[in-house]
């Protein structure tokens, strides 16, 4: 099974510095809901997460769970609750969103490297522009990340002659240098060959060592066991269960997330 | 799995269920002769097959049967001196060449050169003429070589000052301008507020969109202050400019006002303020709906009509708003086509970074839009190239409109008269439309970033 490809025991974490903070509140949702015309596609979501905390979302196709991580950097409206991100409350206000935007990092499936840039202008653009950092301080910071997820010779590249799991690991790169305090991952290893899922999950799991404050969507399962110090099962919009990590695949408790655990780990 | 250390020497045969290792590689051998140089090409893209064959044998034969007599006509027939029509016609027609000749009179076209490129302007005024071109030809050719420095600088020139020195030259300077510094005053007002608003409403400084504003608006003063200025220079009324001078104001023109405004546009289009989009949408639809003919009929006769006694435009000025207009139409729904085409992952990309709209739109979704579509865009600047051609039909004399007018001159009445004419017609606007379809080619392997295979 692709989905599982990659063993929880191939995975080596140090947990030393993983650190959650038990006042600091990094995302909190309320009483969320969101609508799609009609379709009512997230329905009261809670959620609170804490500094350092490194969170599992996973379920069905269609449970809304990538919406939901949209929905905290606002790539997707929503229309009745309230989400608050690194304490800014997200609304209408474009200056908040902007300061949100600037503050979480996030991965795509698709990776959406910029293809008329080269690897380092696509990690510099955003801190130049954005954060009106000097080019010469941006192309250090991004050849410092580029080293860090192992591809610095690939600088003057473009993203259409680097693999799949380059052009990933290039990516956590590009939202690294804007120095966010949150990252979210939106099903980051799904689009990848599975050769090249386990270097972009090294490269996770590097980033959660040092404290990062992670909510990823991913049908990782042996990421979600070692690295996730909590996972959330979703479907038909709502958060159905969740727990830690190692009761939560060994003991499931709803009918929905049995059924879902077995499909996916067998 | 075959244990291959086991293997030595392959079998002799391989058949469908017996399990082969190969034991030696082969080195690499050269092409057989038939399949390279110029006898393999000829093999493989002449006579492939039989039906292959046929076909280029044919177009061999009609290639026989067009070329030669197009060559005599256009050169080795042809009359490339000579004072009058004598020079181009036959003992029969009254001039020199033997009967049954036939060839282009070129020697007509050399006298007709100045009036081709300058149409009536005076001929003491036109090294005005010269230096546009000059300026022209000089400015773009270095700014369409990438290898080349300064283009920062060389776009403010073709941007800012080309403009203005060609107006000025061209038309002799020295506007009446004291009665459009109060209008712009007022607008300058205006635009100060709207910026200033816009900044308090999205809650950000004021401060640099005021100064672009203002900057805006004060080189809009010295321009309007420069075309108030006497340089001394001669009137020249654009009722007496004619040939290539004005079929490239109204290409150049058109060209230049076209792709911003038609970028605007499509951006407008596609914006969620509905209003900005209704705008846009009946702008777009109006202009793509209504021919171009009818566009400069209307600026020229009716147009005249609805404005106040004494109140007139100058015609060439109307042909060019008309031509500009109707070609951001055009361009408009060209770049909405780059739009439409990139994945939804590059603004969200983008978004994500905290890029804001219009940085997004600079940097990431505009350079690769118009990259996808440099041949409709390219096609649009050859469409309104070649349409420029139509002013002819509310008096002004482009191009092809001189020519043919110059065919009614009796000096140089003969048969090969206006065969001659169009002909020259033709390799002029081809010289112009392939050189713009070669580079674009050009930009679009230098800019192809995809590595496609």
């Amino acid at each position: 099974m692709s989905a599982n490809a990659v063993k929880p025991d191939e995975i080596h974490v140090d947990r030393s510095r993983m650190q959650v903070s038990e006042t600091d509140v990094a995302v909190e949702i309320n009483d969320m809901h969101k609508w799609y015309g009609e379709f009512h596609v997230l329905r009261d979501i809670n959620l609170k997460v804490m500094r350092g905390e490194r969170i599992v979302i996973c379920g069905p196709s269609g449970s809304g769970k990538s919406t939901l991580i949209r929905c905290i950097n606002r790539l997707e409206e929503h229309q009745k609750g309230q989400i608050v991100v690194d304490g800014i409350e997200l609304t209408n206000d474009l200056k908040k969103i902007d300061e949100v935007r600037r503050e979480v990092g996030m991965v795509f499936q698709h990776f959406n490297l910029f293809p008329h840039l080269t690897i380092l202008e696509n990690c510099t653009l955003a801190p130049i522009w954005v954060r009106k950092m000097p080019k010469k301080e941006a192309e250090e910071r991004a050849m410092h990340f580029l080293t860090r997820v192992k591809i610095p010779e690939q600088a003057q590249k473009y993203p259409g002659q680097l693999s799949g799991g380059q052009q990933q690991r290039v990516a956590i790169a590009r939202s690294l240098c804007m120095n966010p305090r949150i990252m979210l991952f939106d099903e980051p290893t799904s689009a990848l060959d599975p050769e090249m899922i386990k270097e972009v999950l090294d490269t996770m799991v590097g980033l959660a060592e040092e404290g990062m404050t992670m909510l990823c969507v991913t049908h990782e399962m042996g990421f979600a066991r070692q690295v996730a110090n909590r996972v959330i099962f979703m479907d038909q919009g709502q958060i159905v269960e969740q727990n830690e990590p190692d009761p939560f695949f060994d003991n499931p408790q709803h009918e929905r997330t049995k059924e879902f655990l077995s499909q996916i780990l067998h | 799995m075959i244990d291959r250390t086991n293997v030595t020497a392959p079998p002799e045969n391989v058949g469908p269920a017996t399990a082969f290792v190969r034991g030696k590689m082969l080195a690499e051998q050269a092409a057989p002769s038939v399949s390279r140089g110029p006898v393999g090409w000829m093999r493989e893209h002449l006579f492939p097959s039989v039906p292959q064959t046929i076909l280029t044998l044919v177009c061999i034969y009609v290639l026989y049967l067009i070329v030669p007599p197009i060559a005599n006509f256009m050169v080795f027939d042809a009359v490339w001196s000579g004072t009058d029509r004598t020079a181009c016609a036959t003992e029969a027609q009254g001039g020199v060449q033997p009967n049954g000749w036939f060839g282009a009179c070129w020697a007509y076209v050399g006298a007709y050169m100045n009036q081709f490129i300058y149409g009536r302007y005076p001929d003491e005024e036109q090294w005005r003429v010269n230096i546009v071109w000059l300026m022209f030809f000089g400015g773009l050719i270095p700014l369409l070589m990438p290898s080349l420095p300064f283009k920062r600088e060389n776009i403010a020139f073709m941007v800012l000052a080309f403009p203005v020195i060609t107006l000025i030259l061209l038309t002799g300077g020295n506007f009446d301008v004291i009665g459009t510094y109060l209008p712009l005053a007022i607008l300058t007002v205006l635009a100060l507020a709207v910026a200033y608003g816009f900044a308090r409403g999205s809650q950000s400084d004021p401060m640099p969109g005021l100064k672009a504003t203002a900057v805006i608006f004060a080189s809009l003063f010295v321009i309007v202050a420069v075309l108030g200025i006497d340089f001394g220079l001669e009137r020249v009324r654009t009722d007496v400019w004619g040939g290539l001078l004005v079929t490239m104001v109204i290409a150049v023109t058109g060209i230049a006002a076209s792709l911003p405004i038609g970028i605007a546009l499509a951006l407008g289009r596609r914006s969620d303020m509905p209003i900005v989009r209704f705008i846009c949408i009946v702008f777009i639809e109006f202009w793509r709906g209504v021919p171009l003919i009818t566009v400069l009929f209307m600026s020229s006769v009716m147009l005249p009509l609805f404005l106040p006694e004494g109140v007139t435009f100058d015609k060439l000025l109307r042909a060019l708003i008309g031509v500009a207009l109707f070609s951001s139409a055009y361009m408009a729904e060209v770049v909405r086509g780059g739009l439409q085409a990139l994945p939804k992952g590059q603004y969200e990309g983008a978004m994500a970074l905290g890029l804001n709209w219009g940085q997004m739109m600079r940097m990431i979704i505009l350079p690769q839009a118009l990259k996808l579509v440099i041949p409709g865009i390219v096609n649009t600047f050859i469409g309104l190239f070649k349409d420029t051609t139509l002013v002819l039909i509310i008096g002004l004399f482009d191009f092809l409109g001189i020519i043919r007018s110059s065919t009614s001159d009796a000096t140089w009445a003969t048969p090969v008269q206006s065969i001659t004419g169009l002909i020259f017609a033709s390799i002029i606007y081809f010289i112009f439309c392939f050189g713009m379809s070669r580079y674009s080619m050009y930009m679009e392997q230098r800019l192809d970033t995809s590595h496609r295979s």
